[in-house]
């Protein structure tokens, strides 16, 4: 098995700069390692691209085989010579209708070939375009420099909220996502569900996509966009309906108020600090537009754009100086006490 | 005649063999001047054609170095060697420096050096421009590495897409070195294709009708053609770009009506047609060495030379495929799926003409063999990778990926540079009068094939298992590594390769068995005059009556004669049927074209940094080329002596 | 020595005594034509590009021009005027050449300079008449560059007509100097054919369509 799936011995930790902190544990679902892979179609759309990967696989191996085969039948056939060979100046007046005419033959098995391959991706084109839309899931997903922002819509208002690099869909619904981008062009691409769809700054581009088995499903921005264009992953986590919609009640409510002394004083720090100009935290004063919304995350499996786990060793690293996960993000480094940074870290912990 | 080819074509006059002739005696004006002005000052198309290829091989080199630095740091997931700023830039300037700096000129330069004498000219047309085009590309090119050394080399990939490479998110003076770039390599391979072009139309033997043309010569043709209709819509969208960074227009910026896509359409309506700038002259080379090696004419004239018309004609509607992820309309791209698939019926025409080729001849199995038996098997495979690229449902899986990458580079690297190699396996012999050594050629090429192989073969896999391109590093837990690793030890088997061909060079230029003006055997009219060819190519200018002039009985009708060497004169033929129509004399060497070029330099650079310096740099620009163009007394003098009588 | 490289007798014969030939040509079958088209054709396909960049930035925007007028009619169509009586001089100063007649090459490039000249001073006058800047909006930015690219190729071919009529006076002179001024000529038409559809583009499209 391929992908992001435990290959030997599970997963390997990421080696960030270890600070003494007292482990705490955070209570979060048993989680399936992610998958990133064009070749295990976990819906229709990704299904669909990958029969025709099969037959155009099929039948282009044929062809190359038969034209290496042709190649090496040629040079055992024809006699070896050397540069003092009198050349066969014949063959300009010559009649070599016997090698026109396989020439002719293999010209139009080619063609026909191509035919076939052109017929069955047009087949595929027309799948793809008919995924029903009916009862669909929308999200608006914006791409930045180098994260993703995420906004579930709905009819009703009062349920619209943000979220940031990490995708909830329910198995068996279709997904239709609308593009756009803040700066500069990404590329929006989860290789298990479809195929990629590009966001372009001043352009709205929509794909739709379902997911029929549940499973952590990684994706990555394909369009190449500046320092940290390779760590700008993100998680689509197909689940149950029931999950889905359990999901769905969390994440439309606003944080918790921090329920104990720790948490209060992380949230101090976190309110008094440059934190709040660029991120929002639902039911706070914290409504920065510029970075990820952080209402609920300790609730994701990842950090940075799936740079980190979302653990707090983790967390309290990238807070310290993301500069050294990620050179070249927007976000600054930040002096704290190590109490100050032990309870922002707790009070964040605790926005499931 | 001697057998160290210093006696001029095959025909030596009577009377003509004693030893004391010097150069000049013998050749006239075609001589150059000695010493290092003389070599500054050369206009002769074959000095000049030799530090063209010479210098595009350099950059190969180098572009392969950071190929080789990027291999390193993807080898392990998680390296720390290399951040991504360097990386960027790495990335950036290697496919830069390969498509811009090495791929396009190289197969230019190998124009200008065999095209006149495979159309048994005495010199190319232009001369001094092809000198000037020399200078500039070497100037624009040296400002790259300048940059990258500097670490202010361009960062946003070699295709520099906006908004990223434009004024707001493309900081400091990166993308601007690589516009520049753009407009020093166009100006250059513009000069370049017209001249081959010219020379091609109006400077044949006589008797050289256009179906008895060398098919390598067809490939210049058209790749020439193509360069002239293609290359200037990178410059203008180069320009646009200088233009949104230096002074402030929006073409790209759709804040103010501009579009991020505008680029991509203009990028890669010559972007496209350029990658077949370097696969024809590929194919030309293969027709040439198939030919000579397998003792035969190359089955389907016509129908290869249909195959390259249309393979050029069909390159210019195909570039919408490179935007499949884009929300350009969905029936449009429909249209550039046929198209790209379509494509692959010329060059298959041409494939199974090649085989046949082999099939009915005797095969000689040289070096130059060898790299052609390597381009079929790695052309064919990148080809094949083409056709599943060129079906948008795909496309979206693999584009943007690696499977792109070991696409890209089977195709380019099987369809132009073991082509390449092979024509310098074949040719070497012609340009330095001593023969490459087999034994290294074989090493070379087994080296070069198998590590082509185990480097960009994995990448297909990458690809399809969710690797992105242009990422500086990956995570452990994707499960890639062990394929990077496997393709970065290819990439070393790849690196051997290459210097064992350079050590090839350097012993062979001096210890290399003697070849004699033609030691394959070969068909064309290069061979027909000494190893290296002497100034003025011909002595006398042969007239041919076939299409494989030193190998059909009749194939060389005659001599011209009445052509002077001082001034040099060259025979300008008719368009279709190469009848003789008029001579024309040949200018003088000079140095205003390596000024001129300095002047040129100065302005593109200094306009980087101030549109001003568009109005002042051209000021020197305007001296040095009038000093260049006005003639002397002594030359008009000479020109009105060569008058005919009214 | 190979089989195929031994002497071929046919050699031995004179198939062509290019010393009856004359050294130079007019038109297409001479070289220097072959070069000017060759940019021609460069060219062309550089401004026909920027014309496309126009109409792209324009299917981008409802109303055209988006936030400007457009351009002021007068310097323009006084260009258009004055580009196409430059064609009768232009024409003459070629069949003077192809005459060899060194008195009426001199006249008729004084003239076409002096047509160069007013040509160049109204450009001056057009760019202030625009009714838009170039950083305005990518509108503007095609205007200037559609311009600017025409501009460009006035003052070099005036430039060139200006150093090449310089030598047609002071020497010194031989007959390819006449080939000279009649590839000068062509790429002359070539400027003021290339004015036509731009003018159309940037003056007469925004207020008919």
């Amino acid at each position: 098995m391929t992908g992001f799936a435990g290959r030997r011995g599970g997963h390997r930790r990421r080696t960030t700069r270890r600070i003494a902190l007292t482990p705490v544990v955070f209570p979060m679902a048993a989680i399936a390692a992610p998958l990133q892979d064009a070749l295990q179609p976990a819906g229709p759309q990704a299904g669909h691209i990958h029969a025709l990967w099969l037959l155009m696989l099929g039948v282009c191996a044929l062809v190359f085989v038969a034209v290496v085969a042709a190649l090496l039948v040629a040079l055992r056939h024809a006699p070896r010579g050397d540069v003092a060979t009198a050349a066969d100046t014949q063959a300009l007046t010559r009649d070599e209708s016997t090698v026109r005419r396989s020439v002719g033959a293999a010209i139009a098995v080619s063609v026909a070939l191509l035919l076939l391959l052109f017929g069955a991706t047009v087949v595929t084109d027309r799948a793809l375009a008919q995924l029903p839309l009916t009862d669909a899931v929308h999200i608006r997903l914006t791409g930045h420099q180098w994260w993703w922002e995420a906004t579930y819509d709905d009819p009703e208002p009062a349920n619209v909220f943000a979220t940031a690099n990490e995708l909830h869909v329910p198995v068996g619904r279709p997904v239709v996502l609308s593009l756009e981008a803040s700066d500069v062009i990404h590329s929006f691409w989860v290789p298990n569900l479809h195929g990629k769809k590009d966001l372009i700054p001043g352009r709205t581009a929509t794909i739709a996509f379902r997911a029929d088995a549940p499973g952590v499903y990684r994706g990555q921005c394909a369009e190449f966009c500046g320092y940290q264009h390779a760590k700008m992953a993100l998680l689509v986590i197909a689940e149950s309906p029931q999950q889905y919609d359990q999901w769905l009640a969390r994440s439309r409510a606003s944080a918790l108020p921090p329920p104990d002394a720790t948490a209060q004083r992380g949230q101090q720090v976190f309110l008094r600090s440059t934190c709040a100009m660029c991120h929002a935290v639902g039911g706070t004063p914290a409504n920065g537009k510029h970075a990820p919304d952080l209402t609920h995350v300790a609730s994701r499996q990842t950090l940075a754009a799936g740079a980190l786990r979302n653990e707090p060793a983790a967390l309290a690293a990238w807070i310290i100086d993301p500069q050294q996960i990620k050179p070249g993000a927007n976000m600054p480094a930040h002096a704290l006490a190590p109490a100050d940074l032990l309870a922002l870290v707790a009070y964040l912990g605790t926005l499931q | 005649m001697s057998a160290d080819g210093s006696a001029g074509t095959l025909a030596a006059h009577p009377g003509r063999d004693r030893p004391a002739y010097s150069a000049r005696e013998r050749y006239g004006g075609w001589v150059d001047e000695p010493g290092l002005l003389g070599a500054l000052a050369t206009i002769d198309h074959k000095r000049v054609g030799v530090r063209f290829i010479t210098t595009a091989f350099g950059f190969f080199v180098l572009g392969g170095l950071l190929a080789g630095l990027m291999r390193l740091q993807l080898s392990r997931p998680d390296s720390t060697l290399i951040g991504p700023d360097l990386y960027n830039q790495l990335f950036t300037v290697h496919g830069t420096t390969m498509m811009f700096v090495f791929a396009v000129p190289i197969m230019q330069a190998m124009g200008v050096y065999f095209v006149p004498l495979m159309v048994g000219a005495r010199d190319i047309a232009f001369p001094r421009m092809i000198a000037y085009a020399y200078w500039v590309y070497l100037f624009g090119g040296a400002m790259l590495f300048v940059a990258l050394a500097l670490n202010i080399g361009p960062d946003a990939g070699w295709f520099s897409y906006t908004p990223l490479a434009g004024p707001q998110y493309g900081v400091g003076k990166r993308s601007d070195f690589w516009a520049q770039l753009i407009t020093f390599t166009e100006v250059s391979g513009l000069l370049v294709a017209v001249s081959v072009i010219t020379t091609i139309f109006k400077l044949r033997a006589p008797g050289m009708t256009l179906n008895r043309m060398p098919l390598f010569v067809w490939a210049l043709l058209i790749t020439s053609f193509m360069i002239v209709f293609a290359l200037p819509s990178v410059m203008m969208a180069s320009t646009a770009l200088i233009l949104d960074r230096l002074v402030g227009t929006h073409f790209y910026n759709q804040a103010e009506g501009g579009d991020a896509l505008l680029w991509q359409h203009l990028f890669w309506f010559f972007g496209h047609p350029e990658v077949y700038f370097i696969f024809l002259p590929g194919l030309g080379f293969v027709s040439t060495i198939v030919g000579t090696f397998s003792r035969r004419p190359v089955f389907g004239y016509v129908a290869v030379v249909l195959s390259m018309i249309a393979t050029g004609f069909l390159s210019f509607g195909l570039w919408v495929h490179h935007m499949f992820a884009t929300n350009v309309p969905e029936l449009g791209k429909s249209f550039f799926t046929a198209a790209s698939m379509v494509i692959a019926i010329p060059t298959a025409t041409q494939i199974f003409c090649w085989i046949a080729t082999l099939w009915t001849g005797r095969i000689v199995l040289k070096t130059p063999l060898l790299f052609v038996l390597g381009f079929f098997f790695i052309l064919v495979l990148g080809g094949l990778t083409g056709i599943m690229l060129a079906a948008v449902p795909l496309d979206l899986q693999i584009h943007d990926t690696f499977f792109v990458v070991a696409h890209l580079h089977y195709v380019l690297i099987g369809g132009g540079v073991f082509p390449l190699f092979g024509a310098f396996y074949y040719w070497f012999p012609k340009v330095t009068g001593r023969m490459l050594n087999e034994t290294l050629g074989r090493w070379n090429f087994w080296l070069f094939f198998i590590g082509f192989n185990v480097a960009f073969f994995p990448m297909h896999i990458l690809g399809l298992q969710g690797m992105p391109r242009r990422v500086y590093t990956y995570a452990a837990e994707s499960g890639w590594g062990t394929l990077n690793l496997i393709s970065s030890l290819g990439a070393v088997l790849i690196v051997v390769s290459v210097l064992l061909f350079v050590i090839n060079v350097v012993r062979s230029r001096r210890r290399g068995t003697a070849a004699g003006p033609d030691p394959w055997g070969a068909s064309t009219l290069e061979w027909a005059t000494s190893s290296p060819p002497p100034p003025g190519n011909f002595h006398p200018q042969l007239a041919v009556n076939g299409r494989e002039p030193l190998w059909e009985p009749d194939g060389v009708s005659g001599r011209v004669d009445g052509l002077t060497n001082d001034p040099p004169e060259v025979l300008v033929t008719t368009l279709l049927d190469a009848s003789p129509h008029h001579r024309r004399a040949v200018p003088a060497p000079t140095i205003w074209p390596l000024l001129a070029a300095i002047a040129t330099t100065v302005m593109f650079v200094s306009s980087i940094f101030t549109p001003w310096a568009v109005v002042w740099g051209s000021i020197p620009i305007a001296i040095a080329l009038i000093a260049w163009f006005w003639p002397t007394r002594e030359e008009a003098a000479k020109h009105r002596k060569r008058e005919l009588p009214a | 020595m190979t089989a195929a490289a031994a002497t071929p007798i046919a050699v031995q014969r004179v198939a062509v005594d290019a010393a009856r030939l004359p050294n130079h040509a007019f038109g297409h079958q001479s070289v220097m034509w072959w070069g000017t088209v060759g940019i021609m054709a460069i060219e062309g396909t550089a401004f026909a590009l920027t014309v496309f960049m126009y109409f792209y930035v324009w299917t981008r925007v409802d109303a055209w021009p988006p936030d400007a007028l457009p351009p002021e009619l007068r310097w323009g169509t006084l260009n258009v005027a004055i580009l196409l009586a430059s064609v009768l001089p232009n024409y003459y100063t070629k069949r003077a050449a192809e005459r060899y007649d060194l008195r009426g090459v001199r006249i008729g490039m004084v003239v076409c300079l002096l047509f160069g000249a007013a040509f160049i001073a109204v450009r001056a006058l057009e760019f202030t008449t625009l009714n838009v800047s170039w950083d305005t909006n990518a509108y503007g930015s095609a205007v200037y560059l559609l311009l600017g690219l025409h501009t460009t190729h006035l003052v070099t071919d005036v430039a060139d007509t200006a150093v090449l009529g310089t030598l047609m006076f002071t020497g010194p002179l031989d007959r390819s100097r006449f080939v000279d001024v009649s590839e000068n000529a062509l790429y002359w038409n070539f400027v003021v054919a290339a004015w036509l559809p731009i003018y159309a583009v940037l003056y007469l499209m925004p207020r008919w369509l």
